[in-house]
């Protein structure tokens, strides 16, 4: 369904969130988030952190949505939604309304043509929801790896999608950019969603792959202590063979990764990641790490870091206990060059 | 007497609601709202104490670097240990670099669209400054955007990523920087300095920290090109020197840590207009006017459980004060208590108002680029950046650090292994608080009071330009 004038209409609310998914967001363009925005016909509606509407005009653009007399293209949610206390969800009310925020995304979303969860807190309650989860806070479609959430498991948008769940803590600009994009160009389906509702150009990768310690994972070389070199895997906790996206075939930030930060991947775009303890820790059972890559058997995966521990180049034994390079690549041994 | 209802008040870090009473024609009461409870504090209890480092960052999206820095600092006090000299250097330029683009982000996103607002059309100035500044079509932010992300590339190199990363440690930072980082670091500061020079300052940044008093300001800016220059004279046009003055008093918990002190020191601006020492221990948080229940009036022993239906409270944030005083945090205050010559004669003379805080944000944002350049020169590349983290005794912790908008304070407490308590003051906790017990309002209440809203009531935008000159952060403020 397109717009007479050809624009796209996004309106970008935020529940009980850190605000990140926009701070992230606003990296994106290369003369800025707005002007990529028009180069792509998306009028912004409203959105909290950027639009000049403020109290009385920001509540008219929105009862405008609801009424109907404004079409909704793209309805996207930042931060959980905050169900407490008793359902009343007045943790988070929407300023000068009145109403949560609970509320009106139950409103607001059978408006929309697709409606988008910016990041894993609006996907899947996130890190509000850790702990005693002191809100009752929930994604739009999930709580947790459980389908539900806010809008119920059977919720379906005008085109009849379910919620879009970009998920990540905060998630990759690109990640919100090209989701936005794609629905814009009415070029993602249901199909193209994998079983928690994330975009499958992102989910159907592993945070692992592309990761700069590749090296030291092949040898099992392992840092002991944080700002090491090694792979972060078997001591400093990282989940990056378990977690989904293609966190280290982009650049964050110019350049930059979890990982290549030198920490581990704590899987935020797991459902229920914020429920982990100790993040920066491998768990381990007699020795051996609990989350081990989900798609290989245990025992190979336990005879094969063997093998490769024992077969492991100097080079890259002692440089995995190291915070910078001490012994670089080097010639064959036992050649001397001209 | 009318009340009026300004909510949702936006282009602020999170949401607010402001409520005020109007008498005459001006504000004879206002009331400040923080809409949004998440409860961190309770999410961090019982948890192994390095947890916060994952989950206080997440507290917000625009100072995660903040949060982290003072988690960490909570840490390290538990382990006492010091930071590697270079995870210092580290952190700073990194802490810096959100600092610096949380200021930016401020200026042009959040604050001067509202001088491109119909509201002002009649104004000579008013084309121009449209043209430059209304949110999401004006030119600035075609410039403004891409110099942030250009200077958040600092934390691809230093951090991983930003927001939200595990690279600020109790024993320093994760990743050890080499000489082509280093040369990329310069490169970024190279990058932002221009752009502050060509883009905000239309001047040397040199030339803009040796202005030292109002008359040399007031020269400084005729005939000046430069949106600094621009927005001085919307000031003037707009009389923002009268408009939203502070309550007096302001703190700083003292920013970027060296080994030989911090570049903006710690201390208190006090009631006789001199600085002097901070007296920590007397930082209380009252709860009459939040939903929240009776605790200890002391971070350090203090918990946050809400009480949603208490009858005499308006806002899920409490009502910190030092000394029974409600504080004003911010650059203005960090400024002011590091002595900085302009804003001393400034804050001398008119104490805080919307003109003031926005000076100092952008001279704060002049030495924070030099500092920078220094931090990265002094990195000595083959010495460790983190130190090794050791046992946490049982015992009470704290990590006090400045964020962009003033001071953050973490509160631990740690038994047997876990958090027992985590408090949590954030400067806009401070800035926004709600009225104390004494009926005595936070900063932003009592900067509102007195501002003529004429017929306007709550489209009036003297009131926009008061509450976004404290630069809120309302994800942070109740947390």
């Amino acid at each position: 369904m397109s717009r007479s004038d050809g624009m796209t209409n996004v309106l970008w609310l935020q529940g009980a969130s850190c605000g990140g998914c926009t701070m992230s967001i606003l990296e994106s363009g290369a003369s800025g988030w707005f002007d990529e925005l028009r180069q792509f016909g998306i009028n912004l509606l409203w959105h909290p952190s950027v639009s000049e509407e403020t109290g009385e005009e920001a509540v008219e653009v929105l009862q405008s949505v609801l009424d109907g007399e404004v079409p909704l293209d793209l309805l996207l949610l930042e931060g959980s939604v905050a169900r407490g206390p008793n359902d009343s969800g007045r943790f988070n009310m929407l300023a000068g309304t009145g109403r949560s925020v609970y509320r009106w995304m139950l409103d607001l979303a059978p408006r929309a043509d697709y409606v988008v969860a910016v990041g894993s807190c609006a996907a899947y309650g996130g890190v509000p929801a850790a702990g005693i989860n002191p809100t009752d806070a929930v994604g739009l479609q999930f709580e947790g790896a459980e389908s539900g959430g806010a809008l119920g498991a059977g919720f379906r948008s005008r085109l009849g999608l379910p919620v879009i769940n970009v998920a990540g803590c905060a998630p990759h600009p690109g990640w919100m950019m090209e989701t936005i994009l794609a629905l814009t160009a009415k070029d993602l389906s249901a199909t193209d969603l994998d079983g928690y509702g994330r975009p499958k150009f992102i989910a159907n990768h592993l945070a692992h792959h592309g990761c700069s310690r590749n090296e030291f994972y092949e040898f099992k070389a392992s840092a002991e202590t944080m700002s090491e070199r090694g792979c972060l895997m078997e001591h400093l906790g990282c989940k990056a063979t378990q977690a989904v996206g293609d966190c280290n075939q982009r650049s964050w930030n110019g350049g930059g990764s979890c990982t290549k930060g030198g920490y581990a991947c704590i899987a935020c775009t797991s459902p229920g990641f914020e429920g982990a303890q100790n993040f920066l820790e491998t768990a381990k059972l007699a020795g051996i790490p609990v989350g081990l890559p989900t798609d290989m058997p245990k025992a190979w995966f336990v005879a094969l870091a063997a093998l490769s521990k024992s077969a492991t180049p100097r080079r890259v034994r002692l440089n995995a206990t190291a915070d910078h390079v001490v012994v670089p690549p080097g010639r064959p041994t036992g050649k001397r060059t001209p | 007497m009318t009340r009026i209802t300004i909510g949702p008040f936006n282009r602020v870090e999170g949401d607010l609601e402001v409520r005020l009473d109007v008498e005459g024609g001006r504000v004879a009461r206002a009331e400040v709202t923080a809409p949004l409870y998440r409860g961190f504090e309770q999410i961090l209890e019982g948890r192994p104490p390095l947890d916060a480092l994952a989950l206080a960052p997440r507290i917000c999206g625009i100072c995660s670097v903040s949060q982290s820095v003072a988690a960490a600092a909570a840490l390290r006090h538990a382990m006492a240990i010091d930071a590697a000299p270079n995870g210092l250097l580290a952190t700073n330029i990194a802490h810096a670099a959100e600092n610096a683009a949380d200021h930016l982000t401020h200026f042009y996103i959040f604050f001067m669209p509202d001088f491109a607002r119909e509201a002002y059309a009649a104004h000579p100035w008013h084309e121009a400054t449209r043209e430059r500044f209304a949110a999401t079509r004006g030119s600035a932010a075609r410039d403004a955007l891409p110099a942030r992300a250009r200077l958040l590339e600092t934390m691809g190199i230093i951090a991983g990523k930003w927001p939200h990363s595990l690279a600020f440690q109790p024993g320093g930072t994760t990743r050890a920087i080499d000489l082509g980082e280093r040369v990329r670091l310069f490169s970024i500061a190279a990058a932002f300095r221009s752009f502050l020079e060509r883009i905000v300052f239309a001047d040397t940044l040199d030339n803009v920290l040796a202005i030292s008093t109002a008359e040399e300001l007031d020269r400084w800016r005729d005939g000046r090109g430069g949106d600094f220059a621009h927005f001085l004279r919307l000031a003037d046009a707009l009389s923002l020197s009268e408009l939203g003055k502070g309550p007096g008093l302001l703190m700083s918990y003292g920013a970027y840590h060296g080994a030989d002190g911090e570049l903006f020191p710690r201390g208190l601006f006090g009631p006789r207009a001199m600085i002097e020492p901070l007296p920590l221990a007397r930082i209380t948080e009252d709860v009459s006017h939040a939903w929240m229940r009776d605790s200890s009036a002391d971070p350090a022993h203090s918990t946050t459980v809400p009480d949603p239906d208490k009858a005499s409270a308006y806002s899920w944030c409490k009502a910190p004060r030092l000394s029974g005083q409600p504080i004003e945090v911010g650059a203005i205050a960090r400024q002011t208590v590091a002595g900085q010559p302009l804003i001393n004669d400034l804050v001398g003379a008119g104490g805080t108002n919307v003109r003031t805080r926005v000076i100092a944000r952008l001279v704060e944002l002049a030495r924070v680029a030099l500092a920078m350049e220094q931090w990265t020169r002094a990195l000595k590349l083959s010495e460790p950046f983190c130190n090794p983290s050791q046992a946490m005794p049982d015992g009470a912790y704290v990590g006090l650090v400045e964020a962009a908008r003033g001071s953050l304070g973490h509160w631990m407490a740690v038994r047997d292994g876990k958090i027992e308590r985590y408090q949590i003051i954030a400067p806009t906790t401070w800035n926004f608080s709600p009225r104390d017990s004494f009926d005595i309002g936070g900063p932003l209440e009592q900067a509102l009071v007195g501002t003529d809203v004429g017929d306007a009531g709550p489209r009036a935008v003297a009131i926009q330009h008061i509450v976004r000159s404290f630069d809120p952060c309302m994800v942070c403020t109740a947390h």
